[in-house]
């Protein structure tokens, strides 16, 4: 059986920006695995601009930001595998790929899960209604319209306020669509102010917060939703529910991580990130299994997915030379006000990026780390919303000597 | 043999379990047979929305073809699935009480069942359920070996290949307008793609076998849409139960009642609901009873949770009882009273995919009192289907990519569908090509992410196949197509 150091399954954002840091770390023996046609991942269908101003100090469009990865890999000449679908990977670091040229077993001293996320569909949601065509989540629509030059539809309602729901509006916009709304199931959005202002209000397409679709029409084309709006408790208002003509609708209602694989290995998950929980390098319940990206937790932008995919590569390397142990196990308590938290468990004191989502939108918020009764840090938050994930650094010495830590919102 | 291309001995309307079981027991004789389907494939009405279970035969009335065919048809489905490489698991079914009162329901469909001569049926006690199955609340149950699982729309799409391979003509996209010439020379058969003309017809037309019937000049049948929801859960979850479980079934009901049915495929189906509805082309769901499933299921297995659904759907009965009466009237297979050698099929509501051979066995008999059919020595009873890369070991898998590489490539990752599949399932003999053909042959699209993932991949596939524009990509053919056209700057290609 072929042994790497490290193998990556996964080469988009993440996988490519943990392959280029491995490099960099000096790691030569490493394997990355991706199931596409080419590197990049959902990269590639990301044809607008405004990706990399954090990593690259400049606004490059998808395709762009990971062809700079992807030239990394071809110069320095770190292996990759095209059209190469992990079907299996085991406790014991062994993954089994499939290809054009056969099965392959590999084992690795190291793996970095970075097989990103999945669009939420139709059947996970329960819409009620009929089954027609025409009903697509915004990610296919991107890429039926970027990669393959074909039209989804003529007249369009959008479900869910989401970024790739957003980008699409203008998407189709542009291509000389119509899109009639997009409702958002809650009374704010989970899309980025900047997309809503640049995708939506730009080109006056109404956003109704608090709305949903309840039924859908049609028997062979879509031809049909019927939206309601919600009240406080999500219950539909009476009277309020209207049929609106349309031939597509887009769905644009939330990301899961992609952790087919870690459960088959027996990787412990979070049920709210849906992601594997991990340590403060990133590693997984499993030693030696390392997470990073859309498949640790769904990012809004891209430089944080490259960003994370570097962080996590201290630990990688701290394993590889036998220097990663596990000097204490603190769990990271969620306290008012917050959704999740990464990390979950702390097994060292390392200086420590935190990654949060808050539950509702607020304003002048204060985030509080504490120790039991001590106070440990305190952030304050002009303003904060779901849609824009909060990262927090805490240094090894505010780490130094905790017993427990907790997380809080107020 | 006639000799004029829409000249046949007989004709069967609609491609349903029923018609495409009859036209593979025709296919034993030397007849011409035409099988003529309104949709883009065979299956696509009742067939392919239930709970894909092979009853043993302890629901029904004893004396009733229903119980007789139930009976017979399970004790020899094995051999059918066996023959027609169609999925079969006899994994027991567990019919669970609640309450005390139950136990006597329990007790009575046991005595039912014997009469019918169901093998091996046993209640057993609240330990013993527990042992079988440990998630499952109930105080005893009555447990029924013999009721297996299989795959519907996999047995339909079976027995339409293998009758044709047999030489049955397929007319898809075909819809019967109208009857009319009852004479010697034949019956005529009006449809959207010209006329047929046949010594026979069989009306197996399912949901509209009473619209059938009557351009026949029979009007004493009447058939009410019965709509069934179900939930799709996640494979993940497919360890919560072992057996279907039931609950004990209500009088009067149109149905068995919302039970939790494992798949062939290893989902569990929550449903189906059982609700009267006008029309016989409303296949929506409800956020009413999605919810009360939702509800339902989890008293019998309270782990479960809503966030475990991947899809949703429903499908209709064909129910002869009005809804003021409920319950069940037993099927009807007999020549009309009006047309000579016209035969109706009506009402084969539940359990008619269990008892799918001895109907089709019956309708055969009823022509063969009249003409004395020939039996076709070439016939062969043996159908491949297309072969699951996923399900092979790894031996075979690593000969089956260096035979076609096309198994290395994994076009649906959730449910491992290879690219080699997808081509095969394209090709099929029927010629159908939309993308619920392919899902229904392959399992592609069928999981958790919905063909998040696949769903563009097989288009292109597709299109490439058969040279396609855009616009002739479908769903699930006529007007479902999938695109617009090209994107506007393209417009000039």
């Amino acid at each position: 059986m072929p042994e790497k150091e490290v193998i990556i399954i996964g080469g988009g954002a993440a996988g490519l920006a943990a392959a280029v840091a491995c490099q960099q770390k000096g790691v030569e023996d490493i394997l990355l695995i991706e199931r596409g046609a080419y590197l990049g991942g959902i990269l590639n269908q990301c044809i607008h601009d405004g990706f990399g101003l954090e990593k690259f100090h400049t606004s490059l469009s998808g395709p762009e930001y990971a062809q700079r990865y992807v030239d990394h890999i071809k110069e320095k000449e770190i292996p990759f595998l095209l059209n190469s679908m992990v079907v299996n990977l085991t406790p014991q670091k062994e993954v089994i790929v499939v290809n054009n040229n056969g099965l392959t077993h590999y084992r690795a001293r190291v793996i970095i899960l970075a097989m990103g996320c999945r669009e939420r569909t139709r059947g996970a949601i329960s819409i009620p209604g009929a089954r027609p065509s025409g009903i697509y989540t915004a990610g296919v629509a991107q890429e039926l319209i970027n990669l393959k030059n074909y039209m989804v539809g003529q007249k369009i309602v959008v479900l869910g306020s989401g970024d790739v729901g957003l980008i699409m509006v203008r998407r189709l916009i542009l291509e000389g669509a119509e899109v009639i709304m997009v409702a958002e199931k809650l009374p704010y959005s989970s899309g980025l102010p900047r997309n809503i202002n640049q995708c939506l209000n730009d080109f006056d397409i109404p956003l109704l917060l608090s709305h949903t679709v309840v039924d859908i029409e049609g028997n062979g084309r879509l031809s049909g939703v019927t939206i309601a709006q919600l009240g406080p408790r999500g219950g539909i208002i009476p009277g309020t529910r209207r049929k609106i003509a349309c031939d597509t609708l887009l769905l644009s209602v939330g990301l899961i991580p992609e952790n087919e694989l870690s459960r088959e290995a027996g990787i412990v998950l979070d049920n709210i990130t849906g992601g594997p929980q991990v340590d403060e390098r990133g590693q997984t319940s499993i030693p030696g299994i390392f997470a990073c990206g859309n498949v640790l937790q769904v990012h809004d932008i891209v430089d944080n997915v490259s960003l994370e995919a570097e962080y996590i590569l201290e630990g990688v390397a701290e394993y590889l030379e036998g220097k990663l142990s596990q000097e204490q196990e603190i769990k990271v308590e969620i306290g008012e006000g917050l959704r999740y938290v990464v990390p979950q468990t702390l097994i060292s004191q390392k200086d420590t990026i935190f990654s949060f989502r808050v539950n509702q939108p607020g304003e002048k918020k204060i985030l509080i780390f504490e120790d039991g009764k001590k106070v440990i840090k305190k952030k304050s938050l002009r303003r904060v919303n779901p849609a824009e994930m909060v990262r927090v650094k805490l240094s090894s010495s505010e780490l130094e000597e905790i017993k427990t830590l907790k997380v809080k919102l107020v | 043999m006639k000799q004029k291309n829409n000249h046949f001995d007989v004709v069967i309307i609609g491609g349903g379990v029923v018609g495409c079981a009859i036209a593979r027991e025709l296919s034993t004789y030397k007849v011409n047979v035409a099988v003529l389907e309104k949709e883009d494939d065979v299956s696509w009405g009742i067939s392919c929305r239930n709970s894909g279970v092979v009853h043993a035969g302890f629901n029904n009335r004893p004396g009733t073809l229903m119980a007789q065919f139930c009976v017979e048809g399970n004790k020899s489905f094995k051999e059918l699935c066996s023959q027609l490489d169609v999925p079969y698991k006899k994994i027991g079914k567990l019919v669970v009480a609640k309450k005390k009162e139950e136990i006597k329901e329990l007790q009575k469909l046991e005595q039912q069942g014997d009469i019918n001569g169901v093998d091996n049926l046993q209640i057993i006690d609240y330990s013993e359920l527990k042992r079988l199955e440990p998630n499952i609340n109930g105080i005893a149950a009555l447990y029924s070996p013999e009721t297996a699982i299989t795959s519907p729309y996999l047995l339909t799409i079976a027995l339409a290949e293998n009758a044709f391979d047999n030489g049955v003509s397929f007319f898809l996209n075909t819809q019967v307008k109208n009857i009319t010439n009852f004479n010697s020379s034949g019956i005529k058969i009006i449809t959207n793609r010209g006329e047929f003309i046949s010594s026979y017809v069989i009306n197996s037309a399912g949901l509209y076998a009473d619209k059938i019937a009557r351009m026949a000049g029979t009007k004493k049948y009447y058939l009410y849409p019965c709509r069934g929801e179900y939930h799709i859960l996640d494979k993940n979850v497919s360890w919560l139960i072992n057996h279907l479980i039931y609950p004990v079934p209500q009088t009067g009901a149109g149905g068995l009642g919302v039970h939790l049915t494992p798949t062939i495929d290893g989902n569990i189906m929550i449903g189906p609901s059982n609700e009267y509805i006008k029309r016989k082309d409303n296949f929506s769901t409800t956020s009413q009873i999605m919810k009360m499933l939702s509800a339902e299921a989890g008293e019998f297995l309270p782990l479960i949770s809503p966030r475990y659904i991947i899809r949703s759907y429903s499908g209709l009965r064909a129910k002869q009882a009005p809804s003021s009466e409920g319950g069940f009237w037993d099927f009807v297979i007999e020549e009309s009273d009006t047309v000579n050698n016209f035969i109706n099929l009506i009402g084969i509501e539940s359990p008619g995919l269990t008892a799918v051979q001895p109907i089709a066995k019956r309708v055969v008999e009823i022509i063969n009192k009249k003409e004395r059919l020939n039996s076709n020595p070439q016939f062969n009873p043996f159908r491949k289907g297309i072969l699951r890369f996923d399900e092979q070991g790894e031996e075979t898998k690593i000969a089956l990519i260096r035979q076609d590489p096309n198994y290395g490539e994994i076009v649906c990752r959730c449910e491992k569908v290879t690219k080699k599949e997808i081509l095969e399932a394209i090709n099929n003999p029927l010629g159908a090509r939309s993308l619920i053909s392919i899902k229904y042959r392959t399992r592609a699209m069928m999981g958790r992410c919905q063909g998040g993932y696949c769903q563009t991949r097989i288009m292109e596939i597709l299109r490439e196949s058969f040279k396609l524009g855009p616009k002739e990509l479908t769903l699930k053919g006529n007007d479902s197509y999938l695109l617009t056209g090209y994107r506007s700057s393209e417009v000039s290609k």
